[in-house]
């Protein structure tokens, strides 16, 4: 390797090129924006954020530090509190649920059906809205007074409650439902294209063996799909930590402070509130627990190419 | 010999196995495929018929029950009418305002993007990965760490609550998906034809030109259908970066829907969401497996 | 008694028809190699006798049972894939296992026929191994363990060494003719390669077009080809074909007259016709010179392949190929004395392509 590039060097003063920075010059010129955006707004950016999250800025960035004080206030802040065990709770439901829902719609139109794309196009539709499109759509099917409740009682079943966007204890459920209904379809398109991806043979050696079908699923196929089980697990995880519009299109955060979420408690003290450094402290949480989630999986999964 | 055969030919199974076509099996397949349809379609007939209806049909009736008198009065007053704070114009400000960020957005990024991606693929320097790594990783950091440090530079630069610095953020945030798509796309186009190029003498541009975009026109629509469905369905930024007068579509619905002054009409308020959420729906429809492809790209974009 | 029996067997993919009233028997233990190019339906075929493809008609038995609605795992079969289709991740021991713990055999007798089948295929130091951690040739013989334990009456070989390098596909096909002399099971086997069928096979099978060509020994095909597809299809480098017509005891070409006397014909020939003749049953020199009809042609290319010469000349002005010895010394442009053994050679009728 060291002789190689030795001899690139030798070779190019022979041939008197130009300076090394001028070397591939459109090249370079083509990527600024790249560099400016990875520098500039990604590395630069977080940086300034974090390191504002130590002082005191009210209204404007101020660089008078105080160490972890916002950080301790944020930790005895009630709403951040809530907001971080409705995330929990959304999060874990949310990821369990897509994957089971995902994986099943994915494998039951896995087996030769009829009309397979008609049902493919239904289910993934609402993945195509927005949030706030999401949001909106589910609040006036929930709403009590003229949607579901209220259509059930009006049956006969007048003792019927289901108003969860107004019961601070349920409302996260209301949310997940939409959720659920905007996000489960990407996900079985993943699982989809993953099981397409598996070799005809190892099912016809199933059969061969006398597997059933579901014994074959989950004790064949699904260690199978370890790779694209991983990819939509973080992609569910990262759109959890997101979730932001929704929660304002269908609840804003009510009832009270029942269905706040942390990247609203950002917004809300950063734009709202004018307190950038509660902001600054929140959203370097946010950036905190998303590395934890991160970290690990490269790890696992690109440290563990390396070596292997 | 020959009777054994022939007498064992006529009796026996034969032929296919016959199945009952309604066997526990289909049943059970298709009832839940169906069961489920039902729950992904819900919404959707619900608004439809909601936006179809007058106020006292709503008030009296069942949202599911389809509309006695049709009446597309809801439509006109939610595009041409319907109030946000002062302005009475309707979603149509709204949707002019998401026009005019979606186009420069989609062409600005996608033409950085995919000139990035063939410099990345075919004219690596030194650094050049680096950076790239830099931008992939900066894709998985939340929104909300760099949202005002971009305030600043906005306002540095003299667009903040512009519909062109709403632009440059877009084409900031699309870019490491973009990048990405492009940048494997034109790996995965042969080497070799690139080194023929460079053998004929073809530079830089003039290969990204006549040689590499004629032959990417997939990718491109998958870019296409990738960002524009991402940036009209936008909200975060929508509503950070512009003020009320260059509120993009989504930001707009959000206020008229859940304003909580004046008396809720809830026609109006369906017609309004379906009016939103009809450009990304009708790309959907039209384009097919091509966005299934595009989002199975963006996947990476989380 | 026949091990495997197909009755007029049909089989469509909606308008498609793949195989046409198809009807086959294989005696037990025998060796029946399918073999055709791409598309033909070899494949196609296999998997209905395994269960796995749902015949459009007709039946098959296996051991005179008749299985045509059984399910793979009943039929009493064991199939080895081309991509080996193990399961990625169990071990060794575990994919021989697996099928037979579903059928919820004792352990001992697991274990037992577990044993047995390493020691056959001499895969006992991998036992506790994951096949991404085997080399192909080595997942290949655990595929077929998992074949060997099922303890099955007919063993399916669907292109088992299709994803091998050269050398090691002819490792292993010696290997496979070994394990059948070893355990006399009927063994149906599929491939697109013309050496495996004619090393293997018992017999052969010639399929296209969803119909069996040829069924016939391994020597039989090569040296008595049925029609001309067959002809052109079995042996490397390809028969010679040259169009003339046959007039009573002689065979017209372009330019030259050949006499017909000492061909087997079937019957009293006639009419136009195709001779085919292999590049390597030319003779030349003196040998040629000894036959009744011999020539001189011109050579044009030299193709030497180490152990024998493939010289391209023009006989009927037509490319004719012939097969010399390696060391033969020989040059484009020299003059070669061929000559044509009737005994040898093929006729074939121009219109219906059956040998003649």
């Amino acid at each position: 390797m060291s002789d190689l590039s030795s001899i690139n060097t030798s070779e190019r003063k022979q041939a008197q090129r130009p300076v090394s920075l001028f070397r591939n010059l459109s090249a370079k010129i083509a990527s600024i924006p790249m560099i400016l955006t990875a520098l500039v707004v990604f590395v630069g950016g977080t940086a300034w954020t974090v390191v504002h999250s130590f002082t005191s800025s009210k209204l404007l960035p101020k660089t008078n530090f105080v160490g972890f004080e916002q950080y301790e206030r944020l930790w005895t802040t009630r709403r951040w509190l809530v907001s971080l065990e409705n995330l929990a709770l959304y999060g874990i439901l949310s990821l369990v649920f897509t994957l089971v829902i995902g994986f099943t719609l994915a494998a039951l139109l896995d087996r030769k059906i009829r009309g397979e794309n008609v049902f493919r196009t239904i289910f993934l539709y609402p993945f195509a809205l927005s949030f706030i499109v999401t949001g909106l759509a589910w609040q006036w099917i929930l709403n009590p007074d003229l949607g579901i409740q209220h259509v059930v009682r009006s049956l006969g079943w007048e003792s019927f409650t289901f108003n969860p966007l107004n019961d601070p204890d349920i409302v996260m459920y209301g949310i997940l439902i939409a959720g659920l209904w905007q996000g489960t379809g990407l996900i079985m398109v993943i699982m989809l294209a993953g099981l397409r991806g598996i070799d005809e043979d190892i099912w016809k050696a199933a059969r061969v063996d006398g597997i059933g079908t579901v014994k074959t699923y989950v004790v064949v196929i699904i260690p199978m799909m370890r790779p694209v089980f991983v990819t939509a697990l973080v992609l569910i995880a990262s759109g959890i930590i997101k979730l932001y519009d929704l929660v304002v299109a269908l609840t804003n955060g009510g009832p009270g402070i029942a269905s706040e979420v942390p990247a609203k408690y950002v917004i809300q003290y950063m734009f709202r509130a004018q307190n950038l450094g509660q902001g600054f402290a929140a959203s370097t949480m946010m950036l905190v627990s998303v590395a934890i989630i991160l970290i690990p999986w490269a790890y696992l999964e690109f440290g563990g190419r390396k070596r292997g | 010999m020959v009777d054994l055969t022939s007498s064992r030919s006529l009796d026996g199974p034969r032929g296919p196995k016959p199945k009952r076509s309604f066997s526990r099996a289909n049943i059970f397949l298709y009832g839940t495929l169906i069961v489920v349809s039902v729950y992904y379609l819900l919404p959707l007939y619900v608004m439809v018929v909601t936006s179809l209806k007058g106020m006292p049909e709503i008030r009296t009736g069942n949202i599911f029950s389809p509309p006695l008198e049709i009446t597309f009065q809801p439509w006109v007053k939610a595009w041409a009418q319907a109030c946000t704070g002062i302005n009475c114009d309707g979603l149509s400000r709204g949707f002019g305002n998401s026009v005019k960020i979606l186009i420069p957005s989609v062409v600005l990024s996608i033409a950085i993007a995919s000139i990035n991606g063939y410099a990345l693929a075919r004219w690596r320097f030194k650094g050049s990965e680096v950076f790239f790594s830099i931008l992939i990783v900066g894709a998985f950091i939340p929104y909300q760490t760099m949202l005002y440090p971009l305030v600043i530079i906005l306002r540095e630069i003299g667009l903040m609550g512009d519909l062109g610095g709403l632009v440059l953020v877009h084409t900031i945030f699309g870019m490491p998906i973009l990048t990405l798509l492009f940048r494997n796309y034109f790996a995965s186009i042969p080497e070799d034809l690139h080194k023929a190029a460079r053998v004929d003498g073809a530079g830089f541009w003039s290969i990204y030109f006549r040689i590499m975009l004629p032959m990417s026109l997939p990718i491109f629509v998958v870019a296409i259908i990738l960002q524009v469905t991402g940036i009209w369905n936008d909200f975060l930024f929508g509503v950070i970066y512009t003020k009320p007068e260059t509120y993009p579509m989504t930001v707009q619905l959000n206020n008229i829907v859940n304003s909580v002054q004046g008396v809720k009409e809830y026609n109006v308020n369906m017609a309004a969401t379906l009016l939103t959420g009809l450009v990304p729906l009708i790309i959907y429809f039209v384009s097919g497996k091509l966005f299934v492809r595009g989002i199975a790209a963006g996947a990476v974009k989380g | 008694m026949h091990s495997v029996e197909i009755r007029d067997l049909d089989l469509s993919f909606g308008a498609v028809e793949v195989l046409k009233g198809l009807n086959l028997n294989i005696e037990d233990g025998e060796f029946l190699v399918l073999l055709g190019s791409s598309g033909c339906g070899k494949s196609t075929l296999l998997n209905c006798i395994a269960g796995l493809l749902e015949v459009t008609d007709g039946q098959i038995f296996i051991k005179d049972r008749n299985v045509t609605w059984e399910e793979p795992s009943d039929r009493g079969i064991g199939m080895v894939f081309q991509s080996y289709a193990l399961y990625p991740q169990m071990t060794v021991e575990g994919n021989l296992s697996f099928g037979l713990k579903n059928a919820r055999m004792s352990r001992d007798e697991i274990a037992k026929r577990v044993a047995r089948a390493a020691e056959i295929l001499q895969i006992e130091p991998l036992l506790k191994r994951k096949p991404a951690a085997l080399s192909g040739g080595q997942r290949q013989r655990v595929a077929i363990g998992r074949a060997l334990v099922r303890d099955a009456d007919v063993f399916l070989f669907d292109e088992p060494l299709s994803n091998l390098d050269a050398k090691l596909r002819a490792d292993l096909r010696v290997e496979i003719k070994r394990l059948h002399q070893q355990l006399k099971n009927t063994i149906i086997y599929v491939t697109h390669d013309q050496v495996e069928a004619l090393t293997l096979a018992d017999r052969i099978a010639v399929m296209k077009g969803g119909q069996i060509q040829q069924l016939a020994s391994p020597t039989e095909i090569y040296n008595r080809p049925g029609n001309r597809y067959v002809a052109d299809f079995v042996g490397s480098p390809a028969m010679n074909f040259i169009d003339g017509m046959l007039i009573e005891d002689r065979f017209e070409m372009q330019d030259q007259v050949l006499s017909v006397a000492g061909y087997p014909f079937a019957k009293t020939p006639g009419g136009p016709a195709t001779l085919g003749i292999r590049p390597e049953h030319i003779e030349t020199g003196a040998a040629a010179e000894a036959l009744p009809f011999h020539t001189d042609v011109p050579v044009e290319v030299i193709e030497p392949m180490g152990s024998d010469t493939l010289a391209w000349t023009r006989f009927a002005d037509k490319a004719f190929r012939v097969r010399l010895d390696g060391q033969t010394d020989i040059r484009p442009g020299d003059q070669l004395k061929i000559g044509i053994d009737m005994a040898k050679a093929s006729f074939f009728d121009a219109e219906t392509e059956v040998r003649l």
